[in-house]
């Protein structure tokens, strides 16, 4: 018995994946659903391989974005959250402006950014980052107010510098919560990259699904879409891995049994 | 090294915390402030270690004013403050690292004394992965490697079973013993302050003053200590 319980725990997620997939399949066959309104599994698996080498070009676009506009993002996030951490009054002017550069819908940016800055990748970046730093300066700046006064003072009555107190206590403290707004911003940023694409580019798989969709080819559409969920799951691993690397002591968590005095 | 602190008075907020307290610790004597929960004992030790100045009075050791000076005196608390950041070696040889002694120099002097506390094997673990008791041993380490001269220790065995606190008891003197340290330390507890001290003082409530001073000697009756002292306190 247990050892079904094992197996569902470990499988489940893929058996309903696979089943609704089978599902999406039958009925599709069943009601003679044309391709131009909704292709099945099979189709849009045919797609991406049928048209991988055009897909592998406008992955790597969209991948060059949504990663500089990433790393960006944290530099920028990172610079924003200690300087408002460590000012009450720069704070207090311009958290409300953090806020509203959230409420702007997207797609708007999309269309204005390129009348701007052109149709280079300079646009494309911009929205990646306006996306992405927010998550991670908000967690990361939480992550900083959360440290135990006790322990500040702590090291205040040991004579600690402020700088020392930020670098022993503060910036440690407030790593998990920091790798917390990583991995929100990391499955947002493939899906900032396509929408930057909607309007003005020449490539990306944004680029791409715009022109499929205009010709009717949902297969490559949906083709498009599979590979954005993937490359946006790569992401998650990504930053997962970082994490149980650079943060160690939230994974290991074990305590030994109490050890006797010698 | 000796304390002293002479007519301390502490409002905090609108609280009136600490009336008129003084006090002092000699060379190699354990100390304890007796009272009841919340009577302002630790803010009298933030006072002690600098971090919160009083309305009046002040601190001194070895007869140099203090008041309002951190860098001199740390403390432990009933929380052990340890870094879930950083391995058990690395978390006790902080206070050498502020002091400005080099990484690799702090791990080797701190290490000397892992044995000692009960931690020889466990240098290398996070302090997440230790028992209370443990991890309590560590918070003491690290005071002590601050300064073992005086410790200042706010109620550090409270979250203990009664076992792991009796042996902790036990093996704090021997240490005391053993570096000639001087020891203030808070606790509700009767009992234990009994079972540790050189010479009590019974703190009211709040604002606590100084009720009554105690001297305890190898023939005191520890049963009738303990009814007087619920007298005063009830």
């Amino acid at each position: 018995m247990t050892k079904l319980l094992q197996l569902i725990n470990e499988y489940a997620p893929y058996v309903v994946f696979f089943i609704l997939l089978l599902l999406w399949e039958i009925l599709v066959a069943l009601n003679n659903i044309p391709n131009w309104i909704l292709p099945a599994p099979s189709r849009i698996f045919t797609a991406i391989i049928e048209y991988q080498s055009l897909l592998f070009s406008h992955t790597i676009a969209t991948l060059g974005e949504a990663l500089a506009g990433y790393f960006l993002a944290v530099v920028l996030a990172f610079i924003i959250a200690l300087l408002l951490n460590n000012c009450w009054w720069l704070k207090k002017a311009f958290y409300p402006l953090l806020i509203i550069t959230q409420t702007i819908p997207l797609i708007i940016l999309a269309i204005l950014l390129p009348i701007w800055f052109g149709f280079g990748i300079a646009p494309k970046i911009i929205i990646v980052i306006i996306v992405c730093f927010f998550p991670i300066a908000i967690n990361l700046m939480n992550g900083l107010d959360t440290v135990d006064i006790d322990q500040l003072n702590l090291f205040r009555s040991m004579g600690a510098k402020p700088l020392a107190t930020y670098f022993i206590v503060k910036l440690p403290a407030a790593l998990p919560a920091f790798f917390s707004g990583l991995r929100i911003s990391a499955t947002y940023s493939i899906m900032a990259a396509v929408i930057s694409e909607w309007v003005g580019a020449r490539q990306g798989l944004g680029y791409f699904m715009t022109l499929a969709q205009k010709s009717f080819r949902i297969d490559q559409v949906l083709a498009a879409v599979v590979i954005i969920c993937l490359l946006s799951l790569l992401m998650v691993k990504l930053i997962d891995l970082c994490e149980y690397l650079l943060v160690p002591w939230n994974r290991l968590h074990q305590p030994v049994n109490d050890h006797p005095i010698k | 090294m000796q304390i002293r602190i002479t007519s301390i008075s502490k409002t905090l907020g609108m609280v009136h915390t600490l009336d008129n307290i003084s006090l002092h610790v000699d060379q190699q004597e354990f100390v304890v402030i007796l009272g009841p929960s919340g009577c302002g004992k630790s803010t009298l030790f933030n006072i002690i270690a600098g971090l919160i100045k009083p309305d009046k009075g002040q601190g001194f050791i070895n007869d140099e004013d203090l008041t309002g000076k951190t860098g001199r005196i740390s403390y432990m608390q009933q929380k052990d403050l340890l870094l879930p950041s950083r391995r058990v070696l690395d978390n006790v040889s902080i206070p050498l690292l502020l002091k400005g002694v080099s990484k690799q120099e702090a791990r080797a002097q701190a290490g000397k004394y892992l044995p000692l506390f009960g931690l020889d094997e466990f240098a290398d673990y996070y302090p997440g992965q230790l028992s209370i008791g443990m991890r309590q041993r560590a918070a003491l380490l690290r005071t002590f490697l601050f300064s073992n001269e005086i410790l200042l220790l706010d109620e550090p065995f409270a979250s203990l079973d009664a076992i792991t606190r009796r042996k902790m008891h036990l093996w704090l003197k021997d240490i005391q013993k053993h570096f000639h340290s001087s020891i203030l330390f808070i606790t509700h507890d009767i009992d234990e302050a009994l079972f540790m001290a050189d010479r009590i003082y019974v703190f009211s409530e709040r604002p606590a003053r100084i009720k009554e001073e105690i001297h305890l000697n190898s023939e005191s009756d520890h049963a009738f200590l303990k009814e007087n002292i619920l007298t005063l306190l009830g």
